[in-house]
């Protein structure tokens, strides 16, 4: 492990007292963010939405790049960079660099961290080397680096504080997650679901580093932290070791539930809520029963881990739509009564709407309309399946069997949404998402597992629904009545974290790289600029010496980065179809550059 | 290396060696000129493709398409074409030969330097990569000859005789 400083700086103490984090800055505002952004969601409730509003629908198509940063990396660059007093935090992919930028100073760089990591946990991050961002809190800067060191550094020089190992990259697992910290703790995942991992979420004492409790997604009740008989699934209390019961032998010992999305936490309950991913292998033939509890939605107690509540969306799934995506809490009114809601846009292409506190299924409807593989979900708490989705059986690769090419299944595996977190706006009362729209075949068939090696078990193809040649859209949704209000179409998937604001301007960026303003009401294009690379980083905002920033992660990659790079063609489209679908590798080009807008000063 | 892929590995530099470990410099004739039970080979003894006038592929090519997108394209991309983070191998194909490809497979290869992260792992180990490594090979190698176009190759020959045997020892 090593730390760079940047030395001409350090030494001049003048500069230094310029750069002093404000003490005890922490968000425990559950609703919004305000000159900061402290959290990687801008705050606990995972809103991303900020009360700043010099930037308005009127003078949004006025903004100007302000200044960029560069961060030496050629990696898919996801998640945001925090923004603390007068410093600026920036991320990279692997090797993980963070700089502290001087925001007095035109982003001169206070230090730099650069751990050292053995270089072959590479392969083993599926899909690019990302990483989605550092948290803060107690005075530290938290990242959980890819080969699963968490570490702790201090917000003012850089120095490390502590470092912990969380997993072992020998196995197969590797940290790409954001940290989430809530009081005294900070709240960590874990990636590897293609390599037969077994997910867990843990919390660290931010003073030491030492583990408080780890829950893991499967197995005994003694490791999910499951309570039998107190514990509730759709309110109804759930029996002793329900996860074990849900597996053939001990298949749940490689049974994936990766847990790499995003936290939210409610102070009101003291709760944690966070998603768990696909099962492994993605052949289910090979993993017979429900295999709980992946593709879930998890309510633990912060101090103890304990789970509140739970709801499985995908019992055992055949498609790999991952539960991963970010739990966002809002408080709104449905038929005429204020509920706590936890909003959630599912990979297998559901929005859901459950009340946060009980875990009661309100809402669960498609948001995108090409979604085919299930006709609903049952809501009704009398029935049998509640609860569960209605699977058609010619979309069921389960169904379909082993070496067969199950076709025009919608959603494709990387969801209609995957980690790419969408906004809320209290004051539209609209949730903004940015969207995958695209479908596949999906061939499964038998695998061996072998520790440390992929564990996958299926051949996929990606495509656009039939007809449509746009593979994105950028949607306004209401999740009290599960609607689209309002969809932008776009060439390419969104894979580019939303931004709400108080100016009534929604942000997102776009995988040929621009970053897009458009009006929060109804959609309509107000900005855009075209960054060094594509954007599957998540936009934010923050105001520094009284003028509101906005600022994006440019740097094509990851998924987006393997599928869409050389384009995608149209498996049905017959002999003597001409090209296929757009490829981003005409658009952009690989990137790593930080990019600052604001408005012109007068 | 285990058994099996010790099986697969020194069958396949064998058949190299004997046919003279010819590194070339453009990509070998690949023409098919002889076959055992469904797989093809060309004029010195390394495995091919067969592409009939309608399209039709061998059952090696078509089997290849489906592990490497299963095992491969999460690096490599859609079709052997090369994502943001590893090459296109249906450049690289046009420049390796067979003996590269499997000594890459089972040994990994690595490029990391200031500006540079490229790791690949050892499939040595790996069954659902060494039991279909041929095939994986001779599919890419009619992606970079341009005779298989991209997508699911549609028609395909039936599954020679033996193969599900071999497949199933190989497996375990």
């Amino acid at each position: 492990m090593s730390r760079t400083f940047l030395n001409g700086l350090l030494t001049t103490g003048a500069l230094l007292s310029s750069v002093l984090i404000a003490p005890g800055v922490m968000a425990q505002d559950p609703q919004g963010a305000g000159k900061e952004w402290t959290t990687p969601a801008g705050s606990l409730s995972g809103q991303r939405f900020s009360t700043l509003n010099q930037i308005t629908a009127e003078n949004a198509n006025k903004l100007q790049v302000a200044w960029t940063f560069s961060t030496g990396v050629l990696r898919g660059h996801e998640g945001q960079p925090l923004v603390i007093g007068d410093v600026m935090y920036v991320h990279a992919p692997f090797p993980n660099t963070v700089f502290a930028l001087d925001l007095n100073n035109d982003g001169k760089i206070l230090w730099k961290y650069e751990p050292k990591q053995d270089p072959n946990v590479i392969p083993v991050m599926c899909c690019d080397t990302v990483n989605r961002g550092v948290a803060y809190g107690d005075g530290k800067i938290f990242l959980h680096q890819a080969d699963t060191t968490l570490v702790a550094l201090d917000a003012k020089t850089g120095a490390v504080v502590w470092s912990v190992k969380t997993d072992d990259p020998a196995k197969g697992a590797t940290g790409t997650d954001a940290p989430l910290v809530v009081k005294d703790k900070v709240y960590v995942g874990v990636s590897g679901g293609e390599f037969g991992v077994r997910g867990w979420l843990a919390a660290y004492d931010v003073k030491d580093g030492k583990q408080v409790w780890r829950g893991y997604s499967m197995g005994p009740d003694s490791d999910t932290l499951i309570q039998p008989g107190k514990t509730t699934n759709l309110d109804k209390p759930v029996a002793a070791n329900s996860s074990e019961q849900s597996w053939q032998g001990d298949q749940w010992k490689i049974g994936g539930g990766a847990t790499w999305g995003w936290k939210s936490y409610d102070p009101q309950t003291n709760l944690i809520f966070y998603g768990s991913g696909n099962p492994s292998t993605w052949n289910s033939k090979q993993r017979p029963g429900d295999n709980k509890y992946s593709m879930t939605i998890w309510a633990r107690d912060a101090d103890t881990g304990a789970v509140k509540w739970l709801y499985q969306m995908t019992p055992h799934d055949q498609w790999d739509y991952d539960g991963v995506n970010e739990m966002v809490l809002v408080d709104q009114e449905i038929d005429g009564k204020p509920r706590h809601l936890l909003v959630h846009f599912d990979r297998n292409g559901f929005g859901y709407t459950l009340d946060r506190d009980s875990g009661e299924l309100l809402v669960a409807a498609k948001y995108d309309p090409a979604v085919n593989w299930a006709s609903k979900v049952d809501l009704d708490p009398k029935s049998e399946t509640y609860g569960r989705p209605d699977v058609l059986p010619q979309y069921s690769t389960e169904h379909n069997g082993e070496d067969v090419n199950t076709t025009n299944i919608c959603p494709a595996a990387l969801g209609t949404k995957d980690e790419q977190p969408s906004a809320f706006s209290p004051e539209t009362g609209l949730f903004y998402v940015p969207t995958n729209h695209v479908c596949m075949d999906y061939e499964p068939f038998r695998v061996a597992y072998t520790a440390g090696q992929p564990y996958v078990g299926a051949t996929l193809s990606m495509y656009p629904p039939k007809g449509d040649t746009n593979m994105g859209n950028f949607i306004a949704w209401d999740a009290r009545t599960g609607k689209i209000v309002w969809s932008d179409p776009e060439q390419f998937s969104v894979w580019s974290g939303a931004l709400a604001t108080s100016g009534g301007v929604v942000f997102y960026g776009t995988l040929e790289g621009y970053l897009k303003a458009v009006d929060a009401k109804t959609g309509k294009e107000l900005y855009r600029f075209k960054t060094p690379s594509g954007i599957i980083g998540n936009v934010i905002t923050y105001e520094h010496a009284g003028r509101q920033y906005v600022a994006v992660l440019s740097g094509v990659g990851g998924w987006a980065g393997i599928g869409l790079a050389a384009g995608l063609t149209d498996p049905h489209a017959g002999l003597g179809a001409v090209g296929g679908y757009a490829a981003l590798n005409q658009y952009t080009s690989l990137g790593g550059t930080l990019t600052v807008f604001a408005l012109p000063q007068n | 290396m285990t058994r099996y892929a010790r099986y697969f590995f020194a069958a396949s530099v064998a058949s190299c060696l004997m046919a003279g470990f010819a590194r070339a410099d453009k990509p070998a004739d690949p023409a098919a000129v002889s076959s055992d039970d469904g797989k093809y080979f060309d004029k010195d003894g390394r495995p091919t493709f067969k592409v009939d006038k309608d399209g039709k592929v061998d059952f090696y090519s078509y089997i290849g398409y489906v592990r490497y997108t299963a095992n491969c394209m999460h690096c490599h991309g859609p079709d052997g074409l090369g994502s943001t983070y590893a090459p296109s191998l249906v450049n690289s194909l046009k420049s390796l030969d067979y003996a590269d490809v499997m000594t890459i497979v089972a040994n990994g290869k690595k490029d990391v330097s200031e500006s540079s992260q490229l790791v690949m792992p050892s499939f040595g180990e790996n069954k659902n990569i060494m039991c279909y490594i041929d095939a994986i090979y001779i599919y890419l190698r009619g992606r970079s000859d341009g005779a298989i176009p991209r997508g699911r190759p549609g028609e395909h020959e039936a599954k020679p005789k033996d193969f599900s045997e071999t497949e199933d020892s190989c497996m375990g």
